[in-house]
């Protein structure tokens, strides 16, 4: 009913930016307006935050938006996905990997996860204020409940158990702080994408610090996302003093917010997710084995990646395993391909098919290329 | 704002030598046509920058300090620089990302002007209140850049700067100003309605709509923030208007990029190729019945989840045909000194996917039936277009097969891809009228196919057997059930 009626505004309103104009003229100075996203999609949600951040009047009234999505891990902005988490496996599971633009840690979201964004105006932005709304709401469901934020701007349940970590944003006049919730979180996916990718990652790219977690659901199975969400909300309705407001629902579409398709698809875009990787180094050994044979051999590769594309690789080979210009040619051949399996093993065909060659030294080539690829 | 342009009205004052001070000379930047605002598409971090010429002489450089980031912060990380040491910037323009415990702050530029000096790299160390970049200001501190040269006379010290141009005093406030510039407008081609002729929003927006005959309803977010967001996202309803003004000259350069990826990998694949001696061989096949069996076979196949092409068909004639010419499906050495017949049939199919042409190949065709290759294909094609096709997929071929046709064309001239020694186009199927053998005229399903093959180890007539000998597995699929293994 609240959308209809927002719908039928928007029309009079013609080109107007915003799609809530009737939400957002509700309250008077100091109000808050909660949002709830219907979609379930990482890159969209994170592409709603952004809108809200460009788009809306945050001078004299702040903003919680609520959401959730289905599995994906979200790095922070400064991070190295290879390094925080097992992209392997993510591709084989079908879990994306998403890079949000404030800093921080990495953090795996499903739908058994909440995500708070709060926004204010640079001056108004309180990460202990905005923390005390998610620990009120949280005691006010549970009396009793051992919740506490700490001087990371961490929520520890019982005193050691993290059910939220933070991160922020912060503009010229608008800032955002966003926190995790979580309550029925599949934690054994958890533990098992959130391990990195291949060993021997050297990088200045921000680390993640991992914690023992624990599901809000766990402690109390009353604790539901659904029955959170809505607690959080009349929560940080009261401590920014409005009075009858609600929760609107909001479609993040491009019907309602001009311009969120294109932030969506930049967002999704390898170039943002892997390219915006800071410079790093990979020095590891590989572990050969010649199929047919059934001998092994052991090398170390280095390869410099910048802007997530290979800079330099080089390879060390045994000469009597493999003959030191193969190995050579196979590591050029890999310089500027992304560091991505797919588009290696696209660079790396050419030069294992086209020469003709002895099938054992073949054999070997391809089997020192797929160990390569195995990094990525 | 009034003190600070008097402020700057005496910095220039004590600039200027003993005989210009009689009339106070503001020289200001003269605009030049670059500063059309770029399409809204951009992300915000690439916001429009003001191109300025920089005038006879240069302004101070200042010190910008790093800012009180709020929380008792002291320091934080440098992440990422947008810009560069000589880059112009222009007030609000995104500078540097900085990083404090999870906090990641963009720090944008308080003054217009040009980088001297970064005094951080990245993953460094800043400290709050000490410098952070150094700017040299075009004018000085934080005025808002006027349009054209004006020479005015002694500045009146009313509240509201003032422009004069050929005599007529323009009154109008800094943010009716940015207004104007944003758009391209001059303020001395609009009408004022306020008092004194003072030119108001109303003004520029009734001018605005007059050059473009559109409406523009300002949005409301931009009415409260005028004088604060002049660079985010340009709203693609304010075209950039330009009356009675010459006309912008858009100069496209030449755009030299390294090769990379798919690129590089062409070039090797096509420098070896080079090396081979091709000839062509062309031929047309009458698929008409090959068209009828595939309608009747396509319900069953996609009953197993499978869909079936004519691929397939076209891949296992060809294995049954390399079986009686073994030759096709061999390889020379470097020193053309030895030929190895390959034992595997590994057909590979050439495929326009989204990192180029690549050419997975199906394994040991020899081994495999219609449907099985019509299921491998599947998945090969599924890979291909996710852009996940591994080494094995890519390597190994020793026949292949390219049907350019599904996109269009007749008769090709393939490339043969070294190691292998022979390769064939599929134009597309046309249905064409052809005279059948009681030479009567019928539709007929027409299929060019063109084939090279390496002149070293391959005569004309062993490929034009081998041809025929898969025209006829096609033109009669019935044929191909007495050898099918």
């Amino acid at each position: 009913m609240v959308l209809q009626s927002l719908c039928a505004l928007r029309a009079q309103a013609g080109a107007s930016l915003s799609g809530l104009p009737a939400a957002l003229e509700h309250g008077g100075p100091g109000a808050g307006l909660v949002l709830r996203s219907l979609s379930t999609d990482v890159f969209r949600n994170l592409a709603l935050e952004d809108w809200i951040h460009d788009h809306v009047d945050l001078r004299s009234r702040g903003v919680l938006l609520l959401w959730r999505n289905s599995a994906a891990v979200v790095v922070g902005r400064h991070q190295n996905p290879w390094r925080e988490c097992d992209l392997r496996l993510m591709r084989r599971s079908g879990v994306p990997v998403a890079r949000r633009r404030s800093g921080g840690g990495a953090v795996f979201h499903d739908l058994g996860n909440l995500n708070l964004t709060f926004f204010s105006s640079r001056g108004g932005y309180d990460r202990r204020r905005n923390l005390r709304v998610v620990t009120g709401a949280l005691e006010a469901l549970r009396p009793g409940i051992d919740v506490r934020a700490t001087d990371r701007f961490d929520i520890l349940l019982d005193g050691h158990y993290k059910i939220s970590g933070t991160a922020a944003k912060l503009g010229r006049t608008v800032a955002y702080h966003h926190c995790t919730l979580l309550c029925s979180a599949d934690r054994r996916l958890l533990s098992s994408l959130l391990r990195p990718t291949c060993p021997g990652i050297h990088s200045n790219a921000t680390a993640s610090l991992p914690s023992p977690v624990q599901n809000l659901l766990d402690n109390d199975p009353s604790l539901t996302p659904d029955g959170i969400l809505q607690q959080l909300a009349e929560q940080y309705l009261t401590e920014w003093g409005v009075r009858g407001g609600s929760v609107v629902a909001v479609q993040p579409d491009e019907q309602s917010f001009a311009g969120i398709d294109r932030s969506v698809s930049e967002l999704r875009s390898w170039d943002w997710t892997h390219g915006r990787t800071p410079k790093f180094s990979v020095h590891t050994t590989l572990e050969l084995a010649d199929p047919t044979s059934a001998e092994v051999c052991t090398a170390t590769a280095h390869l410099e990646v910048k802007s997530g594309r290979v800079e330099s690789c080089k390879l060390s080979v045994p000469p009597a395993w493999l003959p030191r210009a193969a190995c050579a040619d196979l590591a050029a051949s890999l310089v500027g391909a992304r560091f991505c399996p797919s588009e290696a093993a696209a660079a790396a065909a050419p030069f294992l098919q086209s020469e003709p060659r002895d099938v054992d030294l073949d054999a070997r080539l391809r089997n020192l290329c797929e160990n390569i690829v195995a990094l990525m | 704002m009034a003190a600070v342009t008097r402020c700057s009205f005496h910095l220039v004052r004590r600039l200027l030598s003993h005989q210009y001070k009689r009339r106070c000379v503001r020289v200001q930047t003269i605009k030049t046509h670059k500063d059309q605002q770029p399409p809204a598409f951009l992300s915000k971090l690439n916001n429009a920058r003001l191109f300025h010429t920089t005038s006879a002489w240069r302004g101070p450089i200042l010190q910008f300090k790093l800012s009180d980031i709020g929380e008792g912060i002291m320091e934080v990380v440098v992440k990422e620089w947008y810009v560069k040491e000589g880059d112009k910037v222009s007030q609000f323009d995104s500078i540097c990302e900085v990083q404090s415990d999870k906090a990641s702050v963009t720090i944008t530029s308080r003054y217009d002007g040009v980088i001297r000096k970064l005094h951080y790299t990245v993953d460094e160390i800043a400290l709050v209140g000490k410098p952070l970049v150094d700017i040299e200001t075009d004018t000085g501190p934080e005025v808002p850049q006027e349009e054209d040269v004006v020479e005015t006379p002694a500045m009146s010290r009313e509240e509201h700067t003032h422009q004069e141009i050929k005599g007529h005093k323009t009154q109008a406030t800094p943010a009716v100003r940015r207004l104007a510039l944003e758009n391209n407008i001059k303020l001395s081609e609009v009408v004022g309605t306020g008092k004194d002729g003072r030119i108001l929003k109303e003004d520029i927006l009734n001018f605005l709509a007059k050059q473009t005959g559109a409406i523009l309803p300002p949005s409301p977010f931009r009415e409260t923030h005028e004088s604060q967001r002049p660079k985010e996202k340009q709203p693609a309803t304010q075209p950039a208007t330009q009356p009675a003004a010459p006309k912008p000259v858009l100069t496209t350069k030449d755009v030299t990029e390294s090769l990379k990826g798919f690129h590089k990998a062409m070039v090797r694949t096509m420098t070896a190729a080079l090396k081979i001696p091709h000839f062509g061989f062309c031929d047309e096949v009458d698929l008409s019945r090959l068209v009828a069996l595939r309608a009747d076979l396509k319900a069953i196949s996609e009953a197993r989840g499978v869909k079936l092409s004519y691929m397939p068909f076209f891949i296992k004639a060809a294995s049954l045909g390399l079986l009686h010419f073994p030759i096709l499906n061999a390889s020379i050495d470097e020193a053309c000194q030895n030929i190895t017949y390959k034992a595997a049939h590994n057909i590979g199919l050439a495929m326009d996917t989204s990192q180029g042409l690549l050419v997975p190949n199906v394994k040991n065709v020899q081994l495999l039936s219609v449907f099985d290759i019509a299921r491998d294909l599947n998945r090969l094609q599924a890979l291909g277009s996710s852009g996940q096709l591994g080494t094995s997929d890519l390597t190994g071929g020793t026949f292949t097969l390219s049907n350019i046709g599904s996109i269009g064309g007749t008769y090709a001239k393939p490339v043969i891809l070294p190691p292998e020694v022979a390769i064939g186009a599929l134009g597309k199927i046309q249905i064409l009228p052809r005279f059948d053998s009681n030479g009567q005229l019928v539709k007929a399903h027409i299929l060019n196919i063109s084939w090279s093959a390496d002149h070293r180890i391959i005569d004309g007539a062993t490929m034009c057997r081998f041809s025929n000998l898969w025209r006829q597995y096609l033109e009669n699929p019935a044929s191909m059930v007495l050898d099918l293994k």
